[in-house]
């Protein structure tokens, strides 16, 4: 079996890791799991946690059902698959709950709505379905991690340029009531931009990320 | 085997089924302590805010201990039910008994040797659910703070209700069109949240939220309806 011999981290393997970063990314070139992309990117923290959040439940139902891929019956495999999903999120809602309590109200719905992320159904009917559990586990990774890195620079600009802060910190300076009052970029007169804090700047900031990509990377490019 | 089989399909299904609703009920209960725990302080971190404590949620027993003297559970007549907890009741659940059964949580603070009463509020916005505390200086008639939570209401209109701009303005506000006057219904006048702006020297209004306006009726509906039924008990202590 060509399979067993494969190394842990064959060239083939590495790429299950890279590729979802770059040239198969889910959000800006598979153009998946947008809604909350646009909804939880307001402050760096949730989206971290979302990010968390949504690598956990990916990797595990990618495993999970790549473990299970040879007994579940393939007329109620999308059930089977939304089970697992589902009980997944739950989980962690559950544990989000006890254990962050204040993240977890922030989140809200959009932890169920972890459910319906198409890149977690995507992946585990496109690929955990077909590959062993190892892969599957890579693949996890590389596309959870490839959602988050466009989640934290989304939510790194728009909370940067639309309240000052970063992880909520001031890192810009302190904004008073008057300029006078006020320290840092403020003292100049700066003002935040509110507009960043609005889904719609959400939209186009990740469009920007799509842009600049696809300016650098020329095999995105379609004909 | 013949996983296509309806046979191997509906056993798949059951055994499935069967063991991840274990696993999540294992789950559920385990949690559900430090679960209510966090609610329990969240209330406690809330209505300390309404008299303008600020405590974390590890520090709010302590701080809700340190502050809050009373708690009472009133009656419609305004006398106070020895046998329930104002702590334990749920608003959400008492507005739906008539008034006879309803019992009126009230807690009485002390802060800096001044008496505040802070009353939790329970309403309807444009979506959902809208609850809140407000707190009443001691001469019950003066707003000192208010604060202001939603289930579900509009980000960006009436989901403001939450921000401080909006809670800020209740400060200062009066109940009462004449203090002299007494704790008469015909002498309340309640805080309304006013569409368009309210008048600078208006007591008994605030702005309302610029498209937010159901959310905003909801709120003064809201503190009419609540405020209202601790006059009895405002009359006599």
């Amino acid at each position: 079996m060509a399979e067993e011999k494969e190394a842990l981290f064959s060239k083939k393997n590495r790429a299950l890791l890279s590729d979802p970063l770059d040239d198969n990314n889910p959000i800006s070139v598979q153009v998946l799991g947008i809604c909350s992309a646009l909804a939880i990117t307001v402050q760096l923290k949730p989206a971290l946690v979302m990010s968390i959040a949504v690598l956990f439940v990916i990797i595990a139902s990618n495993v999970i059902v790549s473990l299970l891929r040879n007994l579940i019956p393939s007329r109620i495999r999308i059930i089977v698959q939304l089970l697992i999903v589902a009980s997944l999120v739950i989980l962690v809602d559950q544990i989000l709950k006890a254990y962050a309590y204040d993240v977890s109200k922030e989140l809200s719905v959009f932890v169920g709505l972890i459910i319906t992320n198409c890149i977690v159904m995507g992946r585990l009917e496109a690929f955990a379905l077909a590959n062993g559990p190892w892969k599957a586990f890579l693949d996890g990774v590389g596309n959870g991690a490839g959602y988050a890195l466009i989640l934290v620079i989304v939510a790194f600009f728009r909370e940067l340029l639309g309240s000052g802060k970063l992880m909520g910190f001031e890192v810009l300076g302190h904004k008073a009531k008057t300029i006078a009052e006020s320290t840092g970029v403020y003292a100049l007169g700066y003002e935040n931009n509110g507009f960043m804090l609005l889904s719609p700047m959400a939209l186009i900031t990740v469009g920007i990320i799509i842009w600049i990509q696809r300016s650098k990377n020329r095999s995105l490019i379609e004909d | 085997m013949d996983t296509n089989s309806n046979k191997y399909t509906f056993l798949f299904a059951i055994v499935m089924v069967t063991i991840i609703a274990g696993l999540l009920s294992y789950t559920a209960t385990t949690l559900k302590p430090l679960q209510q725990k966090n609610i329990r302080a969240e209330k406690m971190q809330n209505i300390l805010s309404a008299i303008g404590v600020d405590v974390s949620r590890e520090s709010a027993d302590a701080g809700f201990d340190k502050y809050i003297k009373q708690q009472l559970a009133l009656k419609k007549d305004g006398t106070v039910d020895e046998n329930s907890k104002a702590f334990e009741l749920s608003l959400k659940k008492e507005i739906k008994k008539d008034s006879i059964n309803q019992r009126l949580p009230l807690y009485i603070a002390e802060k800096e040797g001044k008496t505040f009463y802070v009353i939790p509020l329970y309403g309807a916005g444009l979506w959902d659910a809208i609850w809140g505390y407000i707190a009443l200086d001691s001469d019950k008639n003066t707003i000192v703070g208010a604060n202001f939570d939603h289930k579900g209401e509009t980000p960006g209109l009436g989901a403001e209700i939450t921000t401080d701009w909006f809670e800020e303005q209740f400060v200062g506000k009066t109940l009462l069109e004449d203090l002299e006057a007494g704790f008469a219904i015909d002498n309340f006048i309640s805080v309304k949240a006013v569409k368009g702006g309210a008048k600078a020297e208006d007591l008994h209004g605030v702005d309302g939220i610029s498209g937010g306006t159901i959310t905003s009726d909801g709120i003064s509906d809201m503190l009419q309806e609540r405020l209202a039924r601790y006059l009895p008990y405002f009359k006599n202590n």
